[in-house]
């Protein structure tokens, strides 16, 4: 056979193992219409986002300002997390793609020593999605929510930074309870309670000249409207609830559907990524055995390769659609 | 049996020795595509933010190119799409390029419409 993979017709396949169409082996071919399909799919979940954010252009959080940790640092750092974590991906891509290499030269070893190597970049990402997760839910600065579900927060006019609640938020000693299942009615129960009441922010608040309130509204220069001492004022009359971190129903960061499509495209991404790592320790498994030295080729681990690179793929996508654009 | 990989890139510009060569190549320009990327997204330069093109600003456009070309990069030496029929490779690429653009497109201009209601129409959604 003259074609670049490396199917023996055996003749006991589906087919009788003659036939390729389009050159593609069967398995090959599965693969590439199941990777199309998914393909499709988190691209309707992108296009969805992309729907909301139009829908919503005047008021959608700016990334920048939302992913701004790095572990073990403190400060500002927008982006530099994620883009770590895209060369993780890309990294382990190039590993694997190796590792494909290998298994056409049938060099057993090397194909595990990139396979590990694959196992471990993926296990670094699914690690760092699990910590920027745990960071974007625990929360930064803590905000207020209205009436009307807009989001109200906080910035110092000396400094011109963003405040946290919790520099200034006074402390008022009330007996404040959460409402638990127990208490009442056995299937309501309330939200989880924040650091601070909103009684006690307002009055924080009302206690500092140099706060002002940042709305979600972006001004002509690309950033969030900065409201004048009174206008602050005002608007904070109508603040219902304290909000801290993100959650499927509040977000201090700004619109709750940027969390709620942070969560699914991202969680959707990080278990596919989690299913690869998964495939790919059985792979990794069947090489060290001898499995596919005695079937006299490595094309299962090119298909899973495939698989790995669309993961990958597609965070390309994700990384610029969720943080750049 | 034979493994024969197209080892030429940017049609042609560059040709490696051979496939391992290749992946290390390719691996160098996604991450200096990606370093731009992120680069400019820091840096945020007032020539591509303030100015729009078909309504999008200039620096999105950038993203969007860039991404393509990293998709295009991935696809055709990772997963081997430059080695495979080209019939094959085009059942792969334009199916989903067609649809999705579709999608986008609808949804992107429905996006619009419902904004400029929310906008201007006498609709109290922020109460």
């Amino acid at each position: 056979m003259e074609h670049s993979n490396s199917v023996t017709a055996t003749g006991d396949s589906w087919n009788g193992g003659g036939d390729q169409p389009l050159r593609a082996s069967y398995g090959k071919m599965m693969m590439w219409f199941f990777i199309v399909s998914d393909a499709l799919t988190f691209s309707a979940f992108i296009a969805a986002y992309g729907f909301s954010r139009y829908k919503f252009i005047e008021t959608w959080p700016i990334a920048d300002e939302v992913f701004t940790h790095v572990p073990f640092f403190h400060g500002n750092y927008p982006m530099y997390y994620v883009a770590f974590m895209t060369f993780v991906l890309i990294m382990s891509s190039v590993t694997m793609v190796l590792a494909v290499d290998a298994g056409h030269k049938m060099k057993q070893s090397k194909v595990v020593f990139y396979m590990f190597l694959t196992i471990i970049g993926g296990l670094i990402f699914v690690g760092s999605q699990a910590w920027e997760w745990a960071t974007f839910i625990r929360g930064d600065f803590g905000a207020l929510e209205t009436k009307g579900g807009r989001i109200l927060q906080f910035v110092d006019s000396s400094a011109g930074e963003r405040m946290a609640i919790s520099s200034f938020a006074v402390d008022i000693p009330t007996e404040r309870a959460n409402h638990t299942r127990q208490s009442g009615i056995w299937f309501t129960e309330g939200e989880s309670m924040t650091s601070f009441s909103l009684a006690e922010v307002k009055a924080g608040f009302e206690a500092n000249d140099n706060i002002l309130i940042r709305t979600e509204q972006i001004n002509e220069e690309g950033e969030k409207t900065i409201l004048s001492r009174e206008e602050s004022l005002g608007r904070l009359t109508q603040a219902v609830r304290v909000v801290e971190g993100a959650n499927l129903i509040r977000n201090e960061y700004g619109s709750r559907l940027f969390a709620d499509f942070f969560f699914f495209i991202t969680g959707f991404h990080g278990f596919h990524v989690f299913s690869g790592v998964v495939i790919n320790i059985i792979i990794f498994f069947n090489v060290l055995m001898g499995t596919y030295e005695k079937r006299g080729h490595y094309e299962m681990v090119e298909k899973v390769g495939l698989y790995w690179h669309f993961v990958d793929l597609v965070w390309v996508f994700v990384f610029t659609f969720f943080y750049l654009v | 049996m034979a493994h024969e990989h197209k080892l030429s890139i940017f049609r042609g510009l560059v040709t490696f020795q051979n496939n391992i060569q290749k992946i290390w190549g390719v691996l160098i320009f996604l991450s200096i595509v990606t370093t731009l990327e992120v680069a400019l997204g820091i840096i945020k330069p007032s020539i591509l933010t303030d100015y729009y093109l078909f309504g999008i600003k200039r620096i999105n456009w950038i993203f969007i190119i860039l991404t393509i070309v990293k998709a295009y990069y991935i696809a055709w030496d990772f997963m081997h799409l430059r080695d495979e029929k080209a019939s094959l490779r085009r059942t792969i690429v334009w199916t989903p390029f067609f649809l999705v653009s579709y999608l986008v497109f609808l949804l992107l201009i429905e996006a619009t419409y419902i904004y400029e209601v929310f906008k201007n129409s006498f609709l109290a959604w922020n109460f």
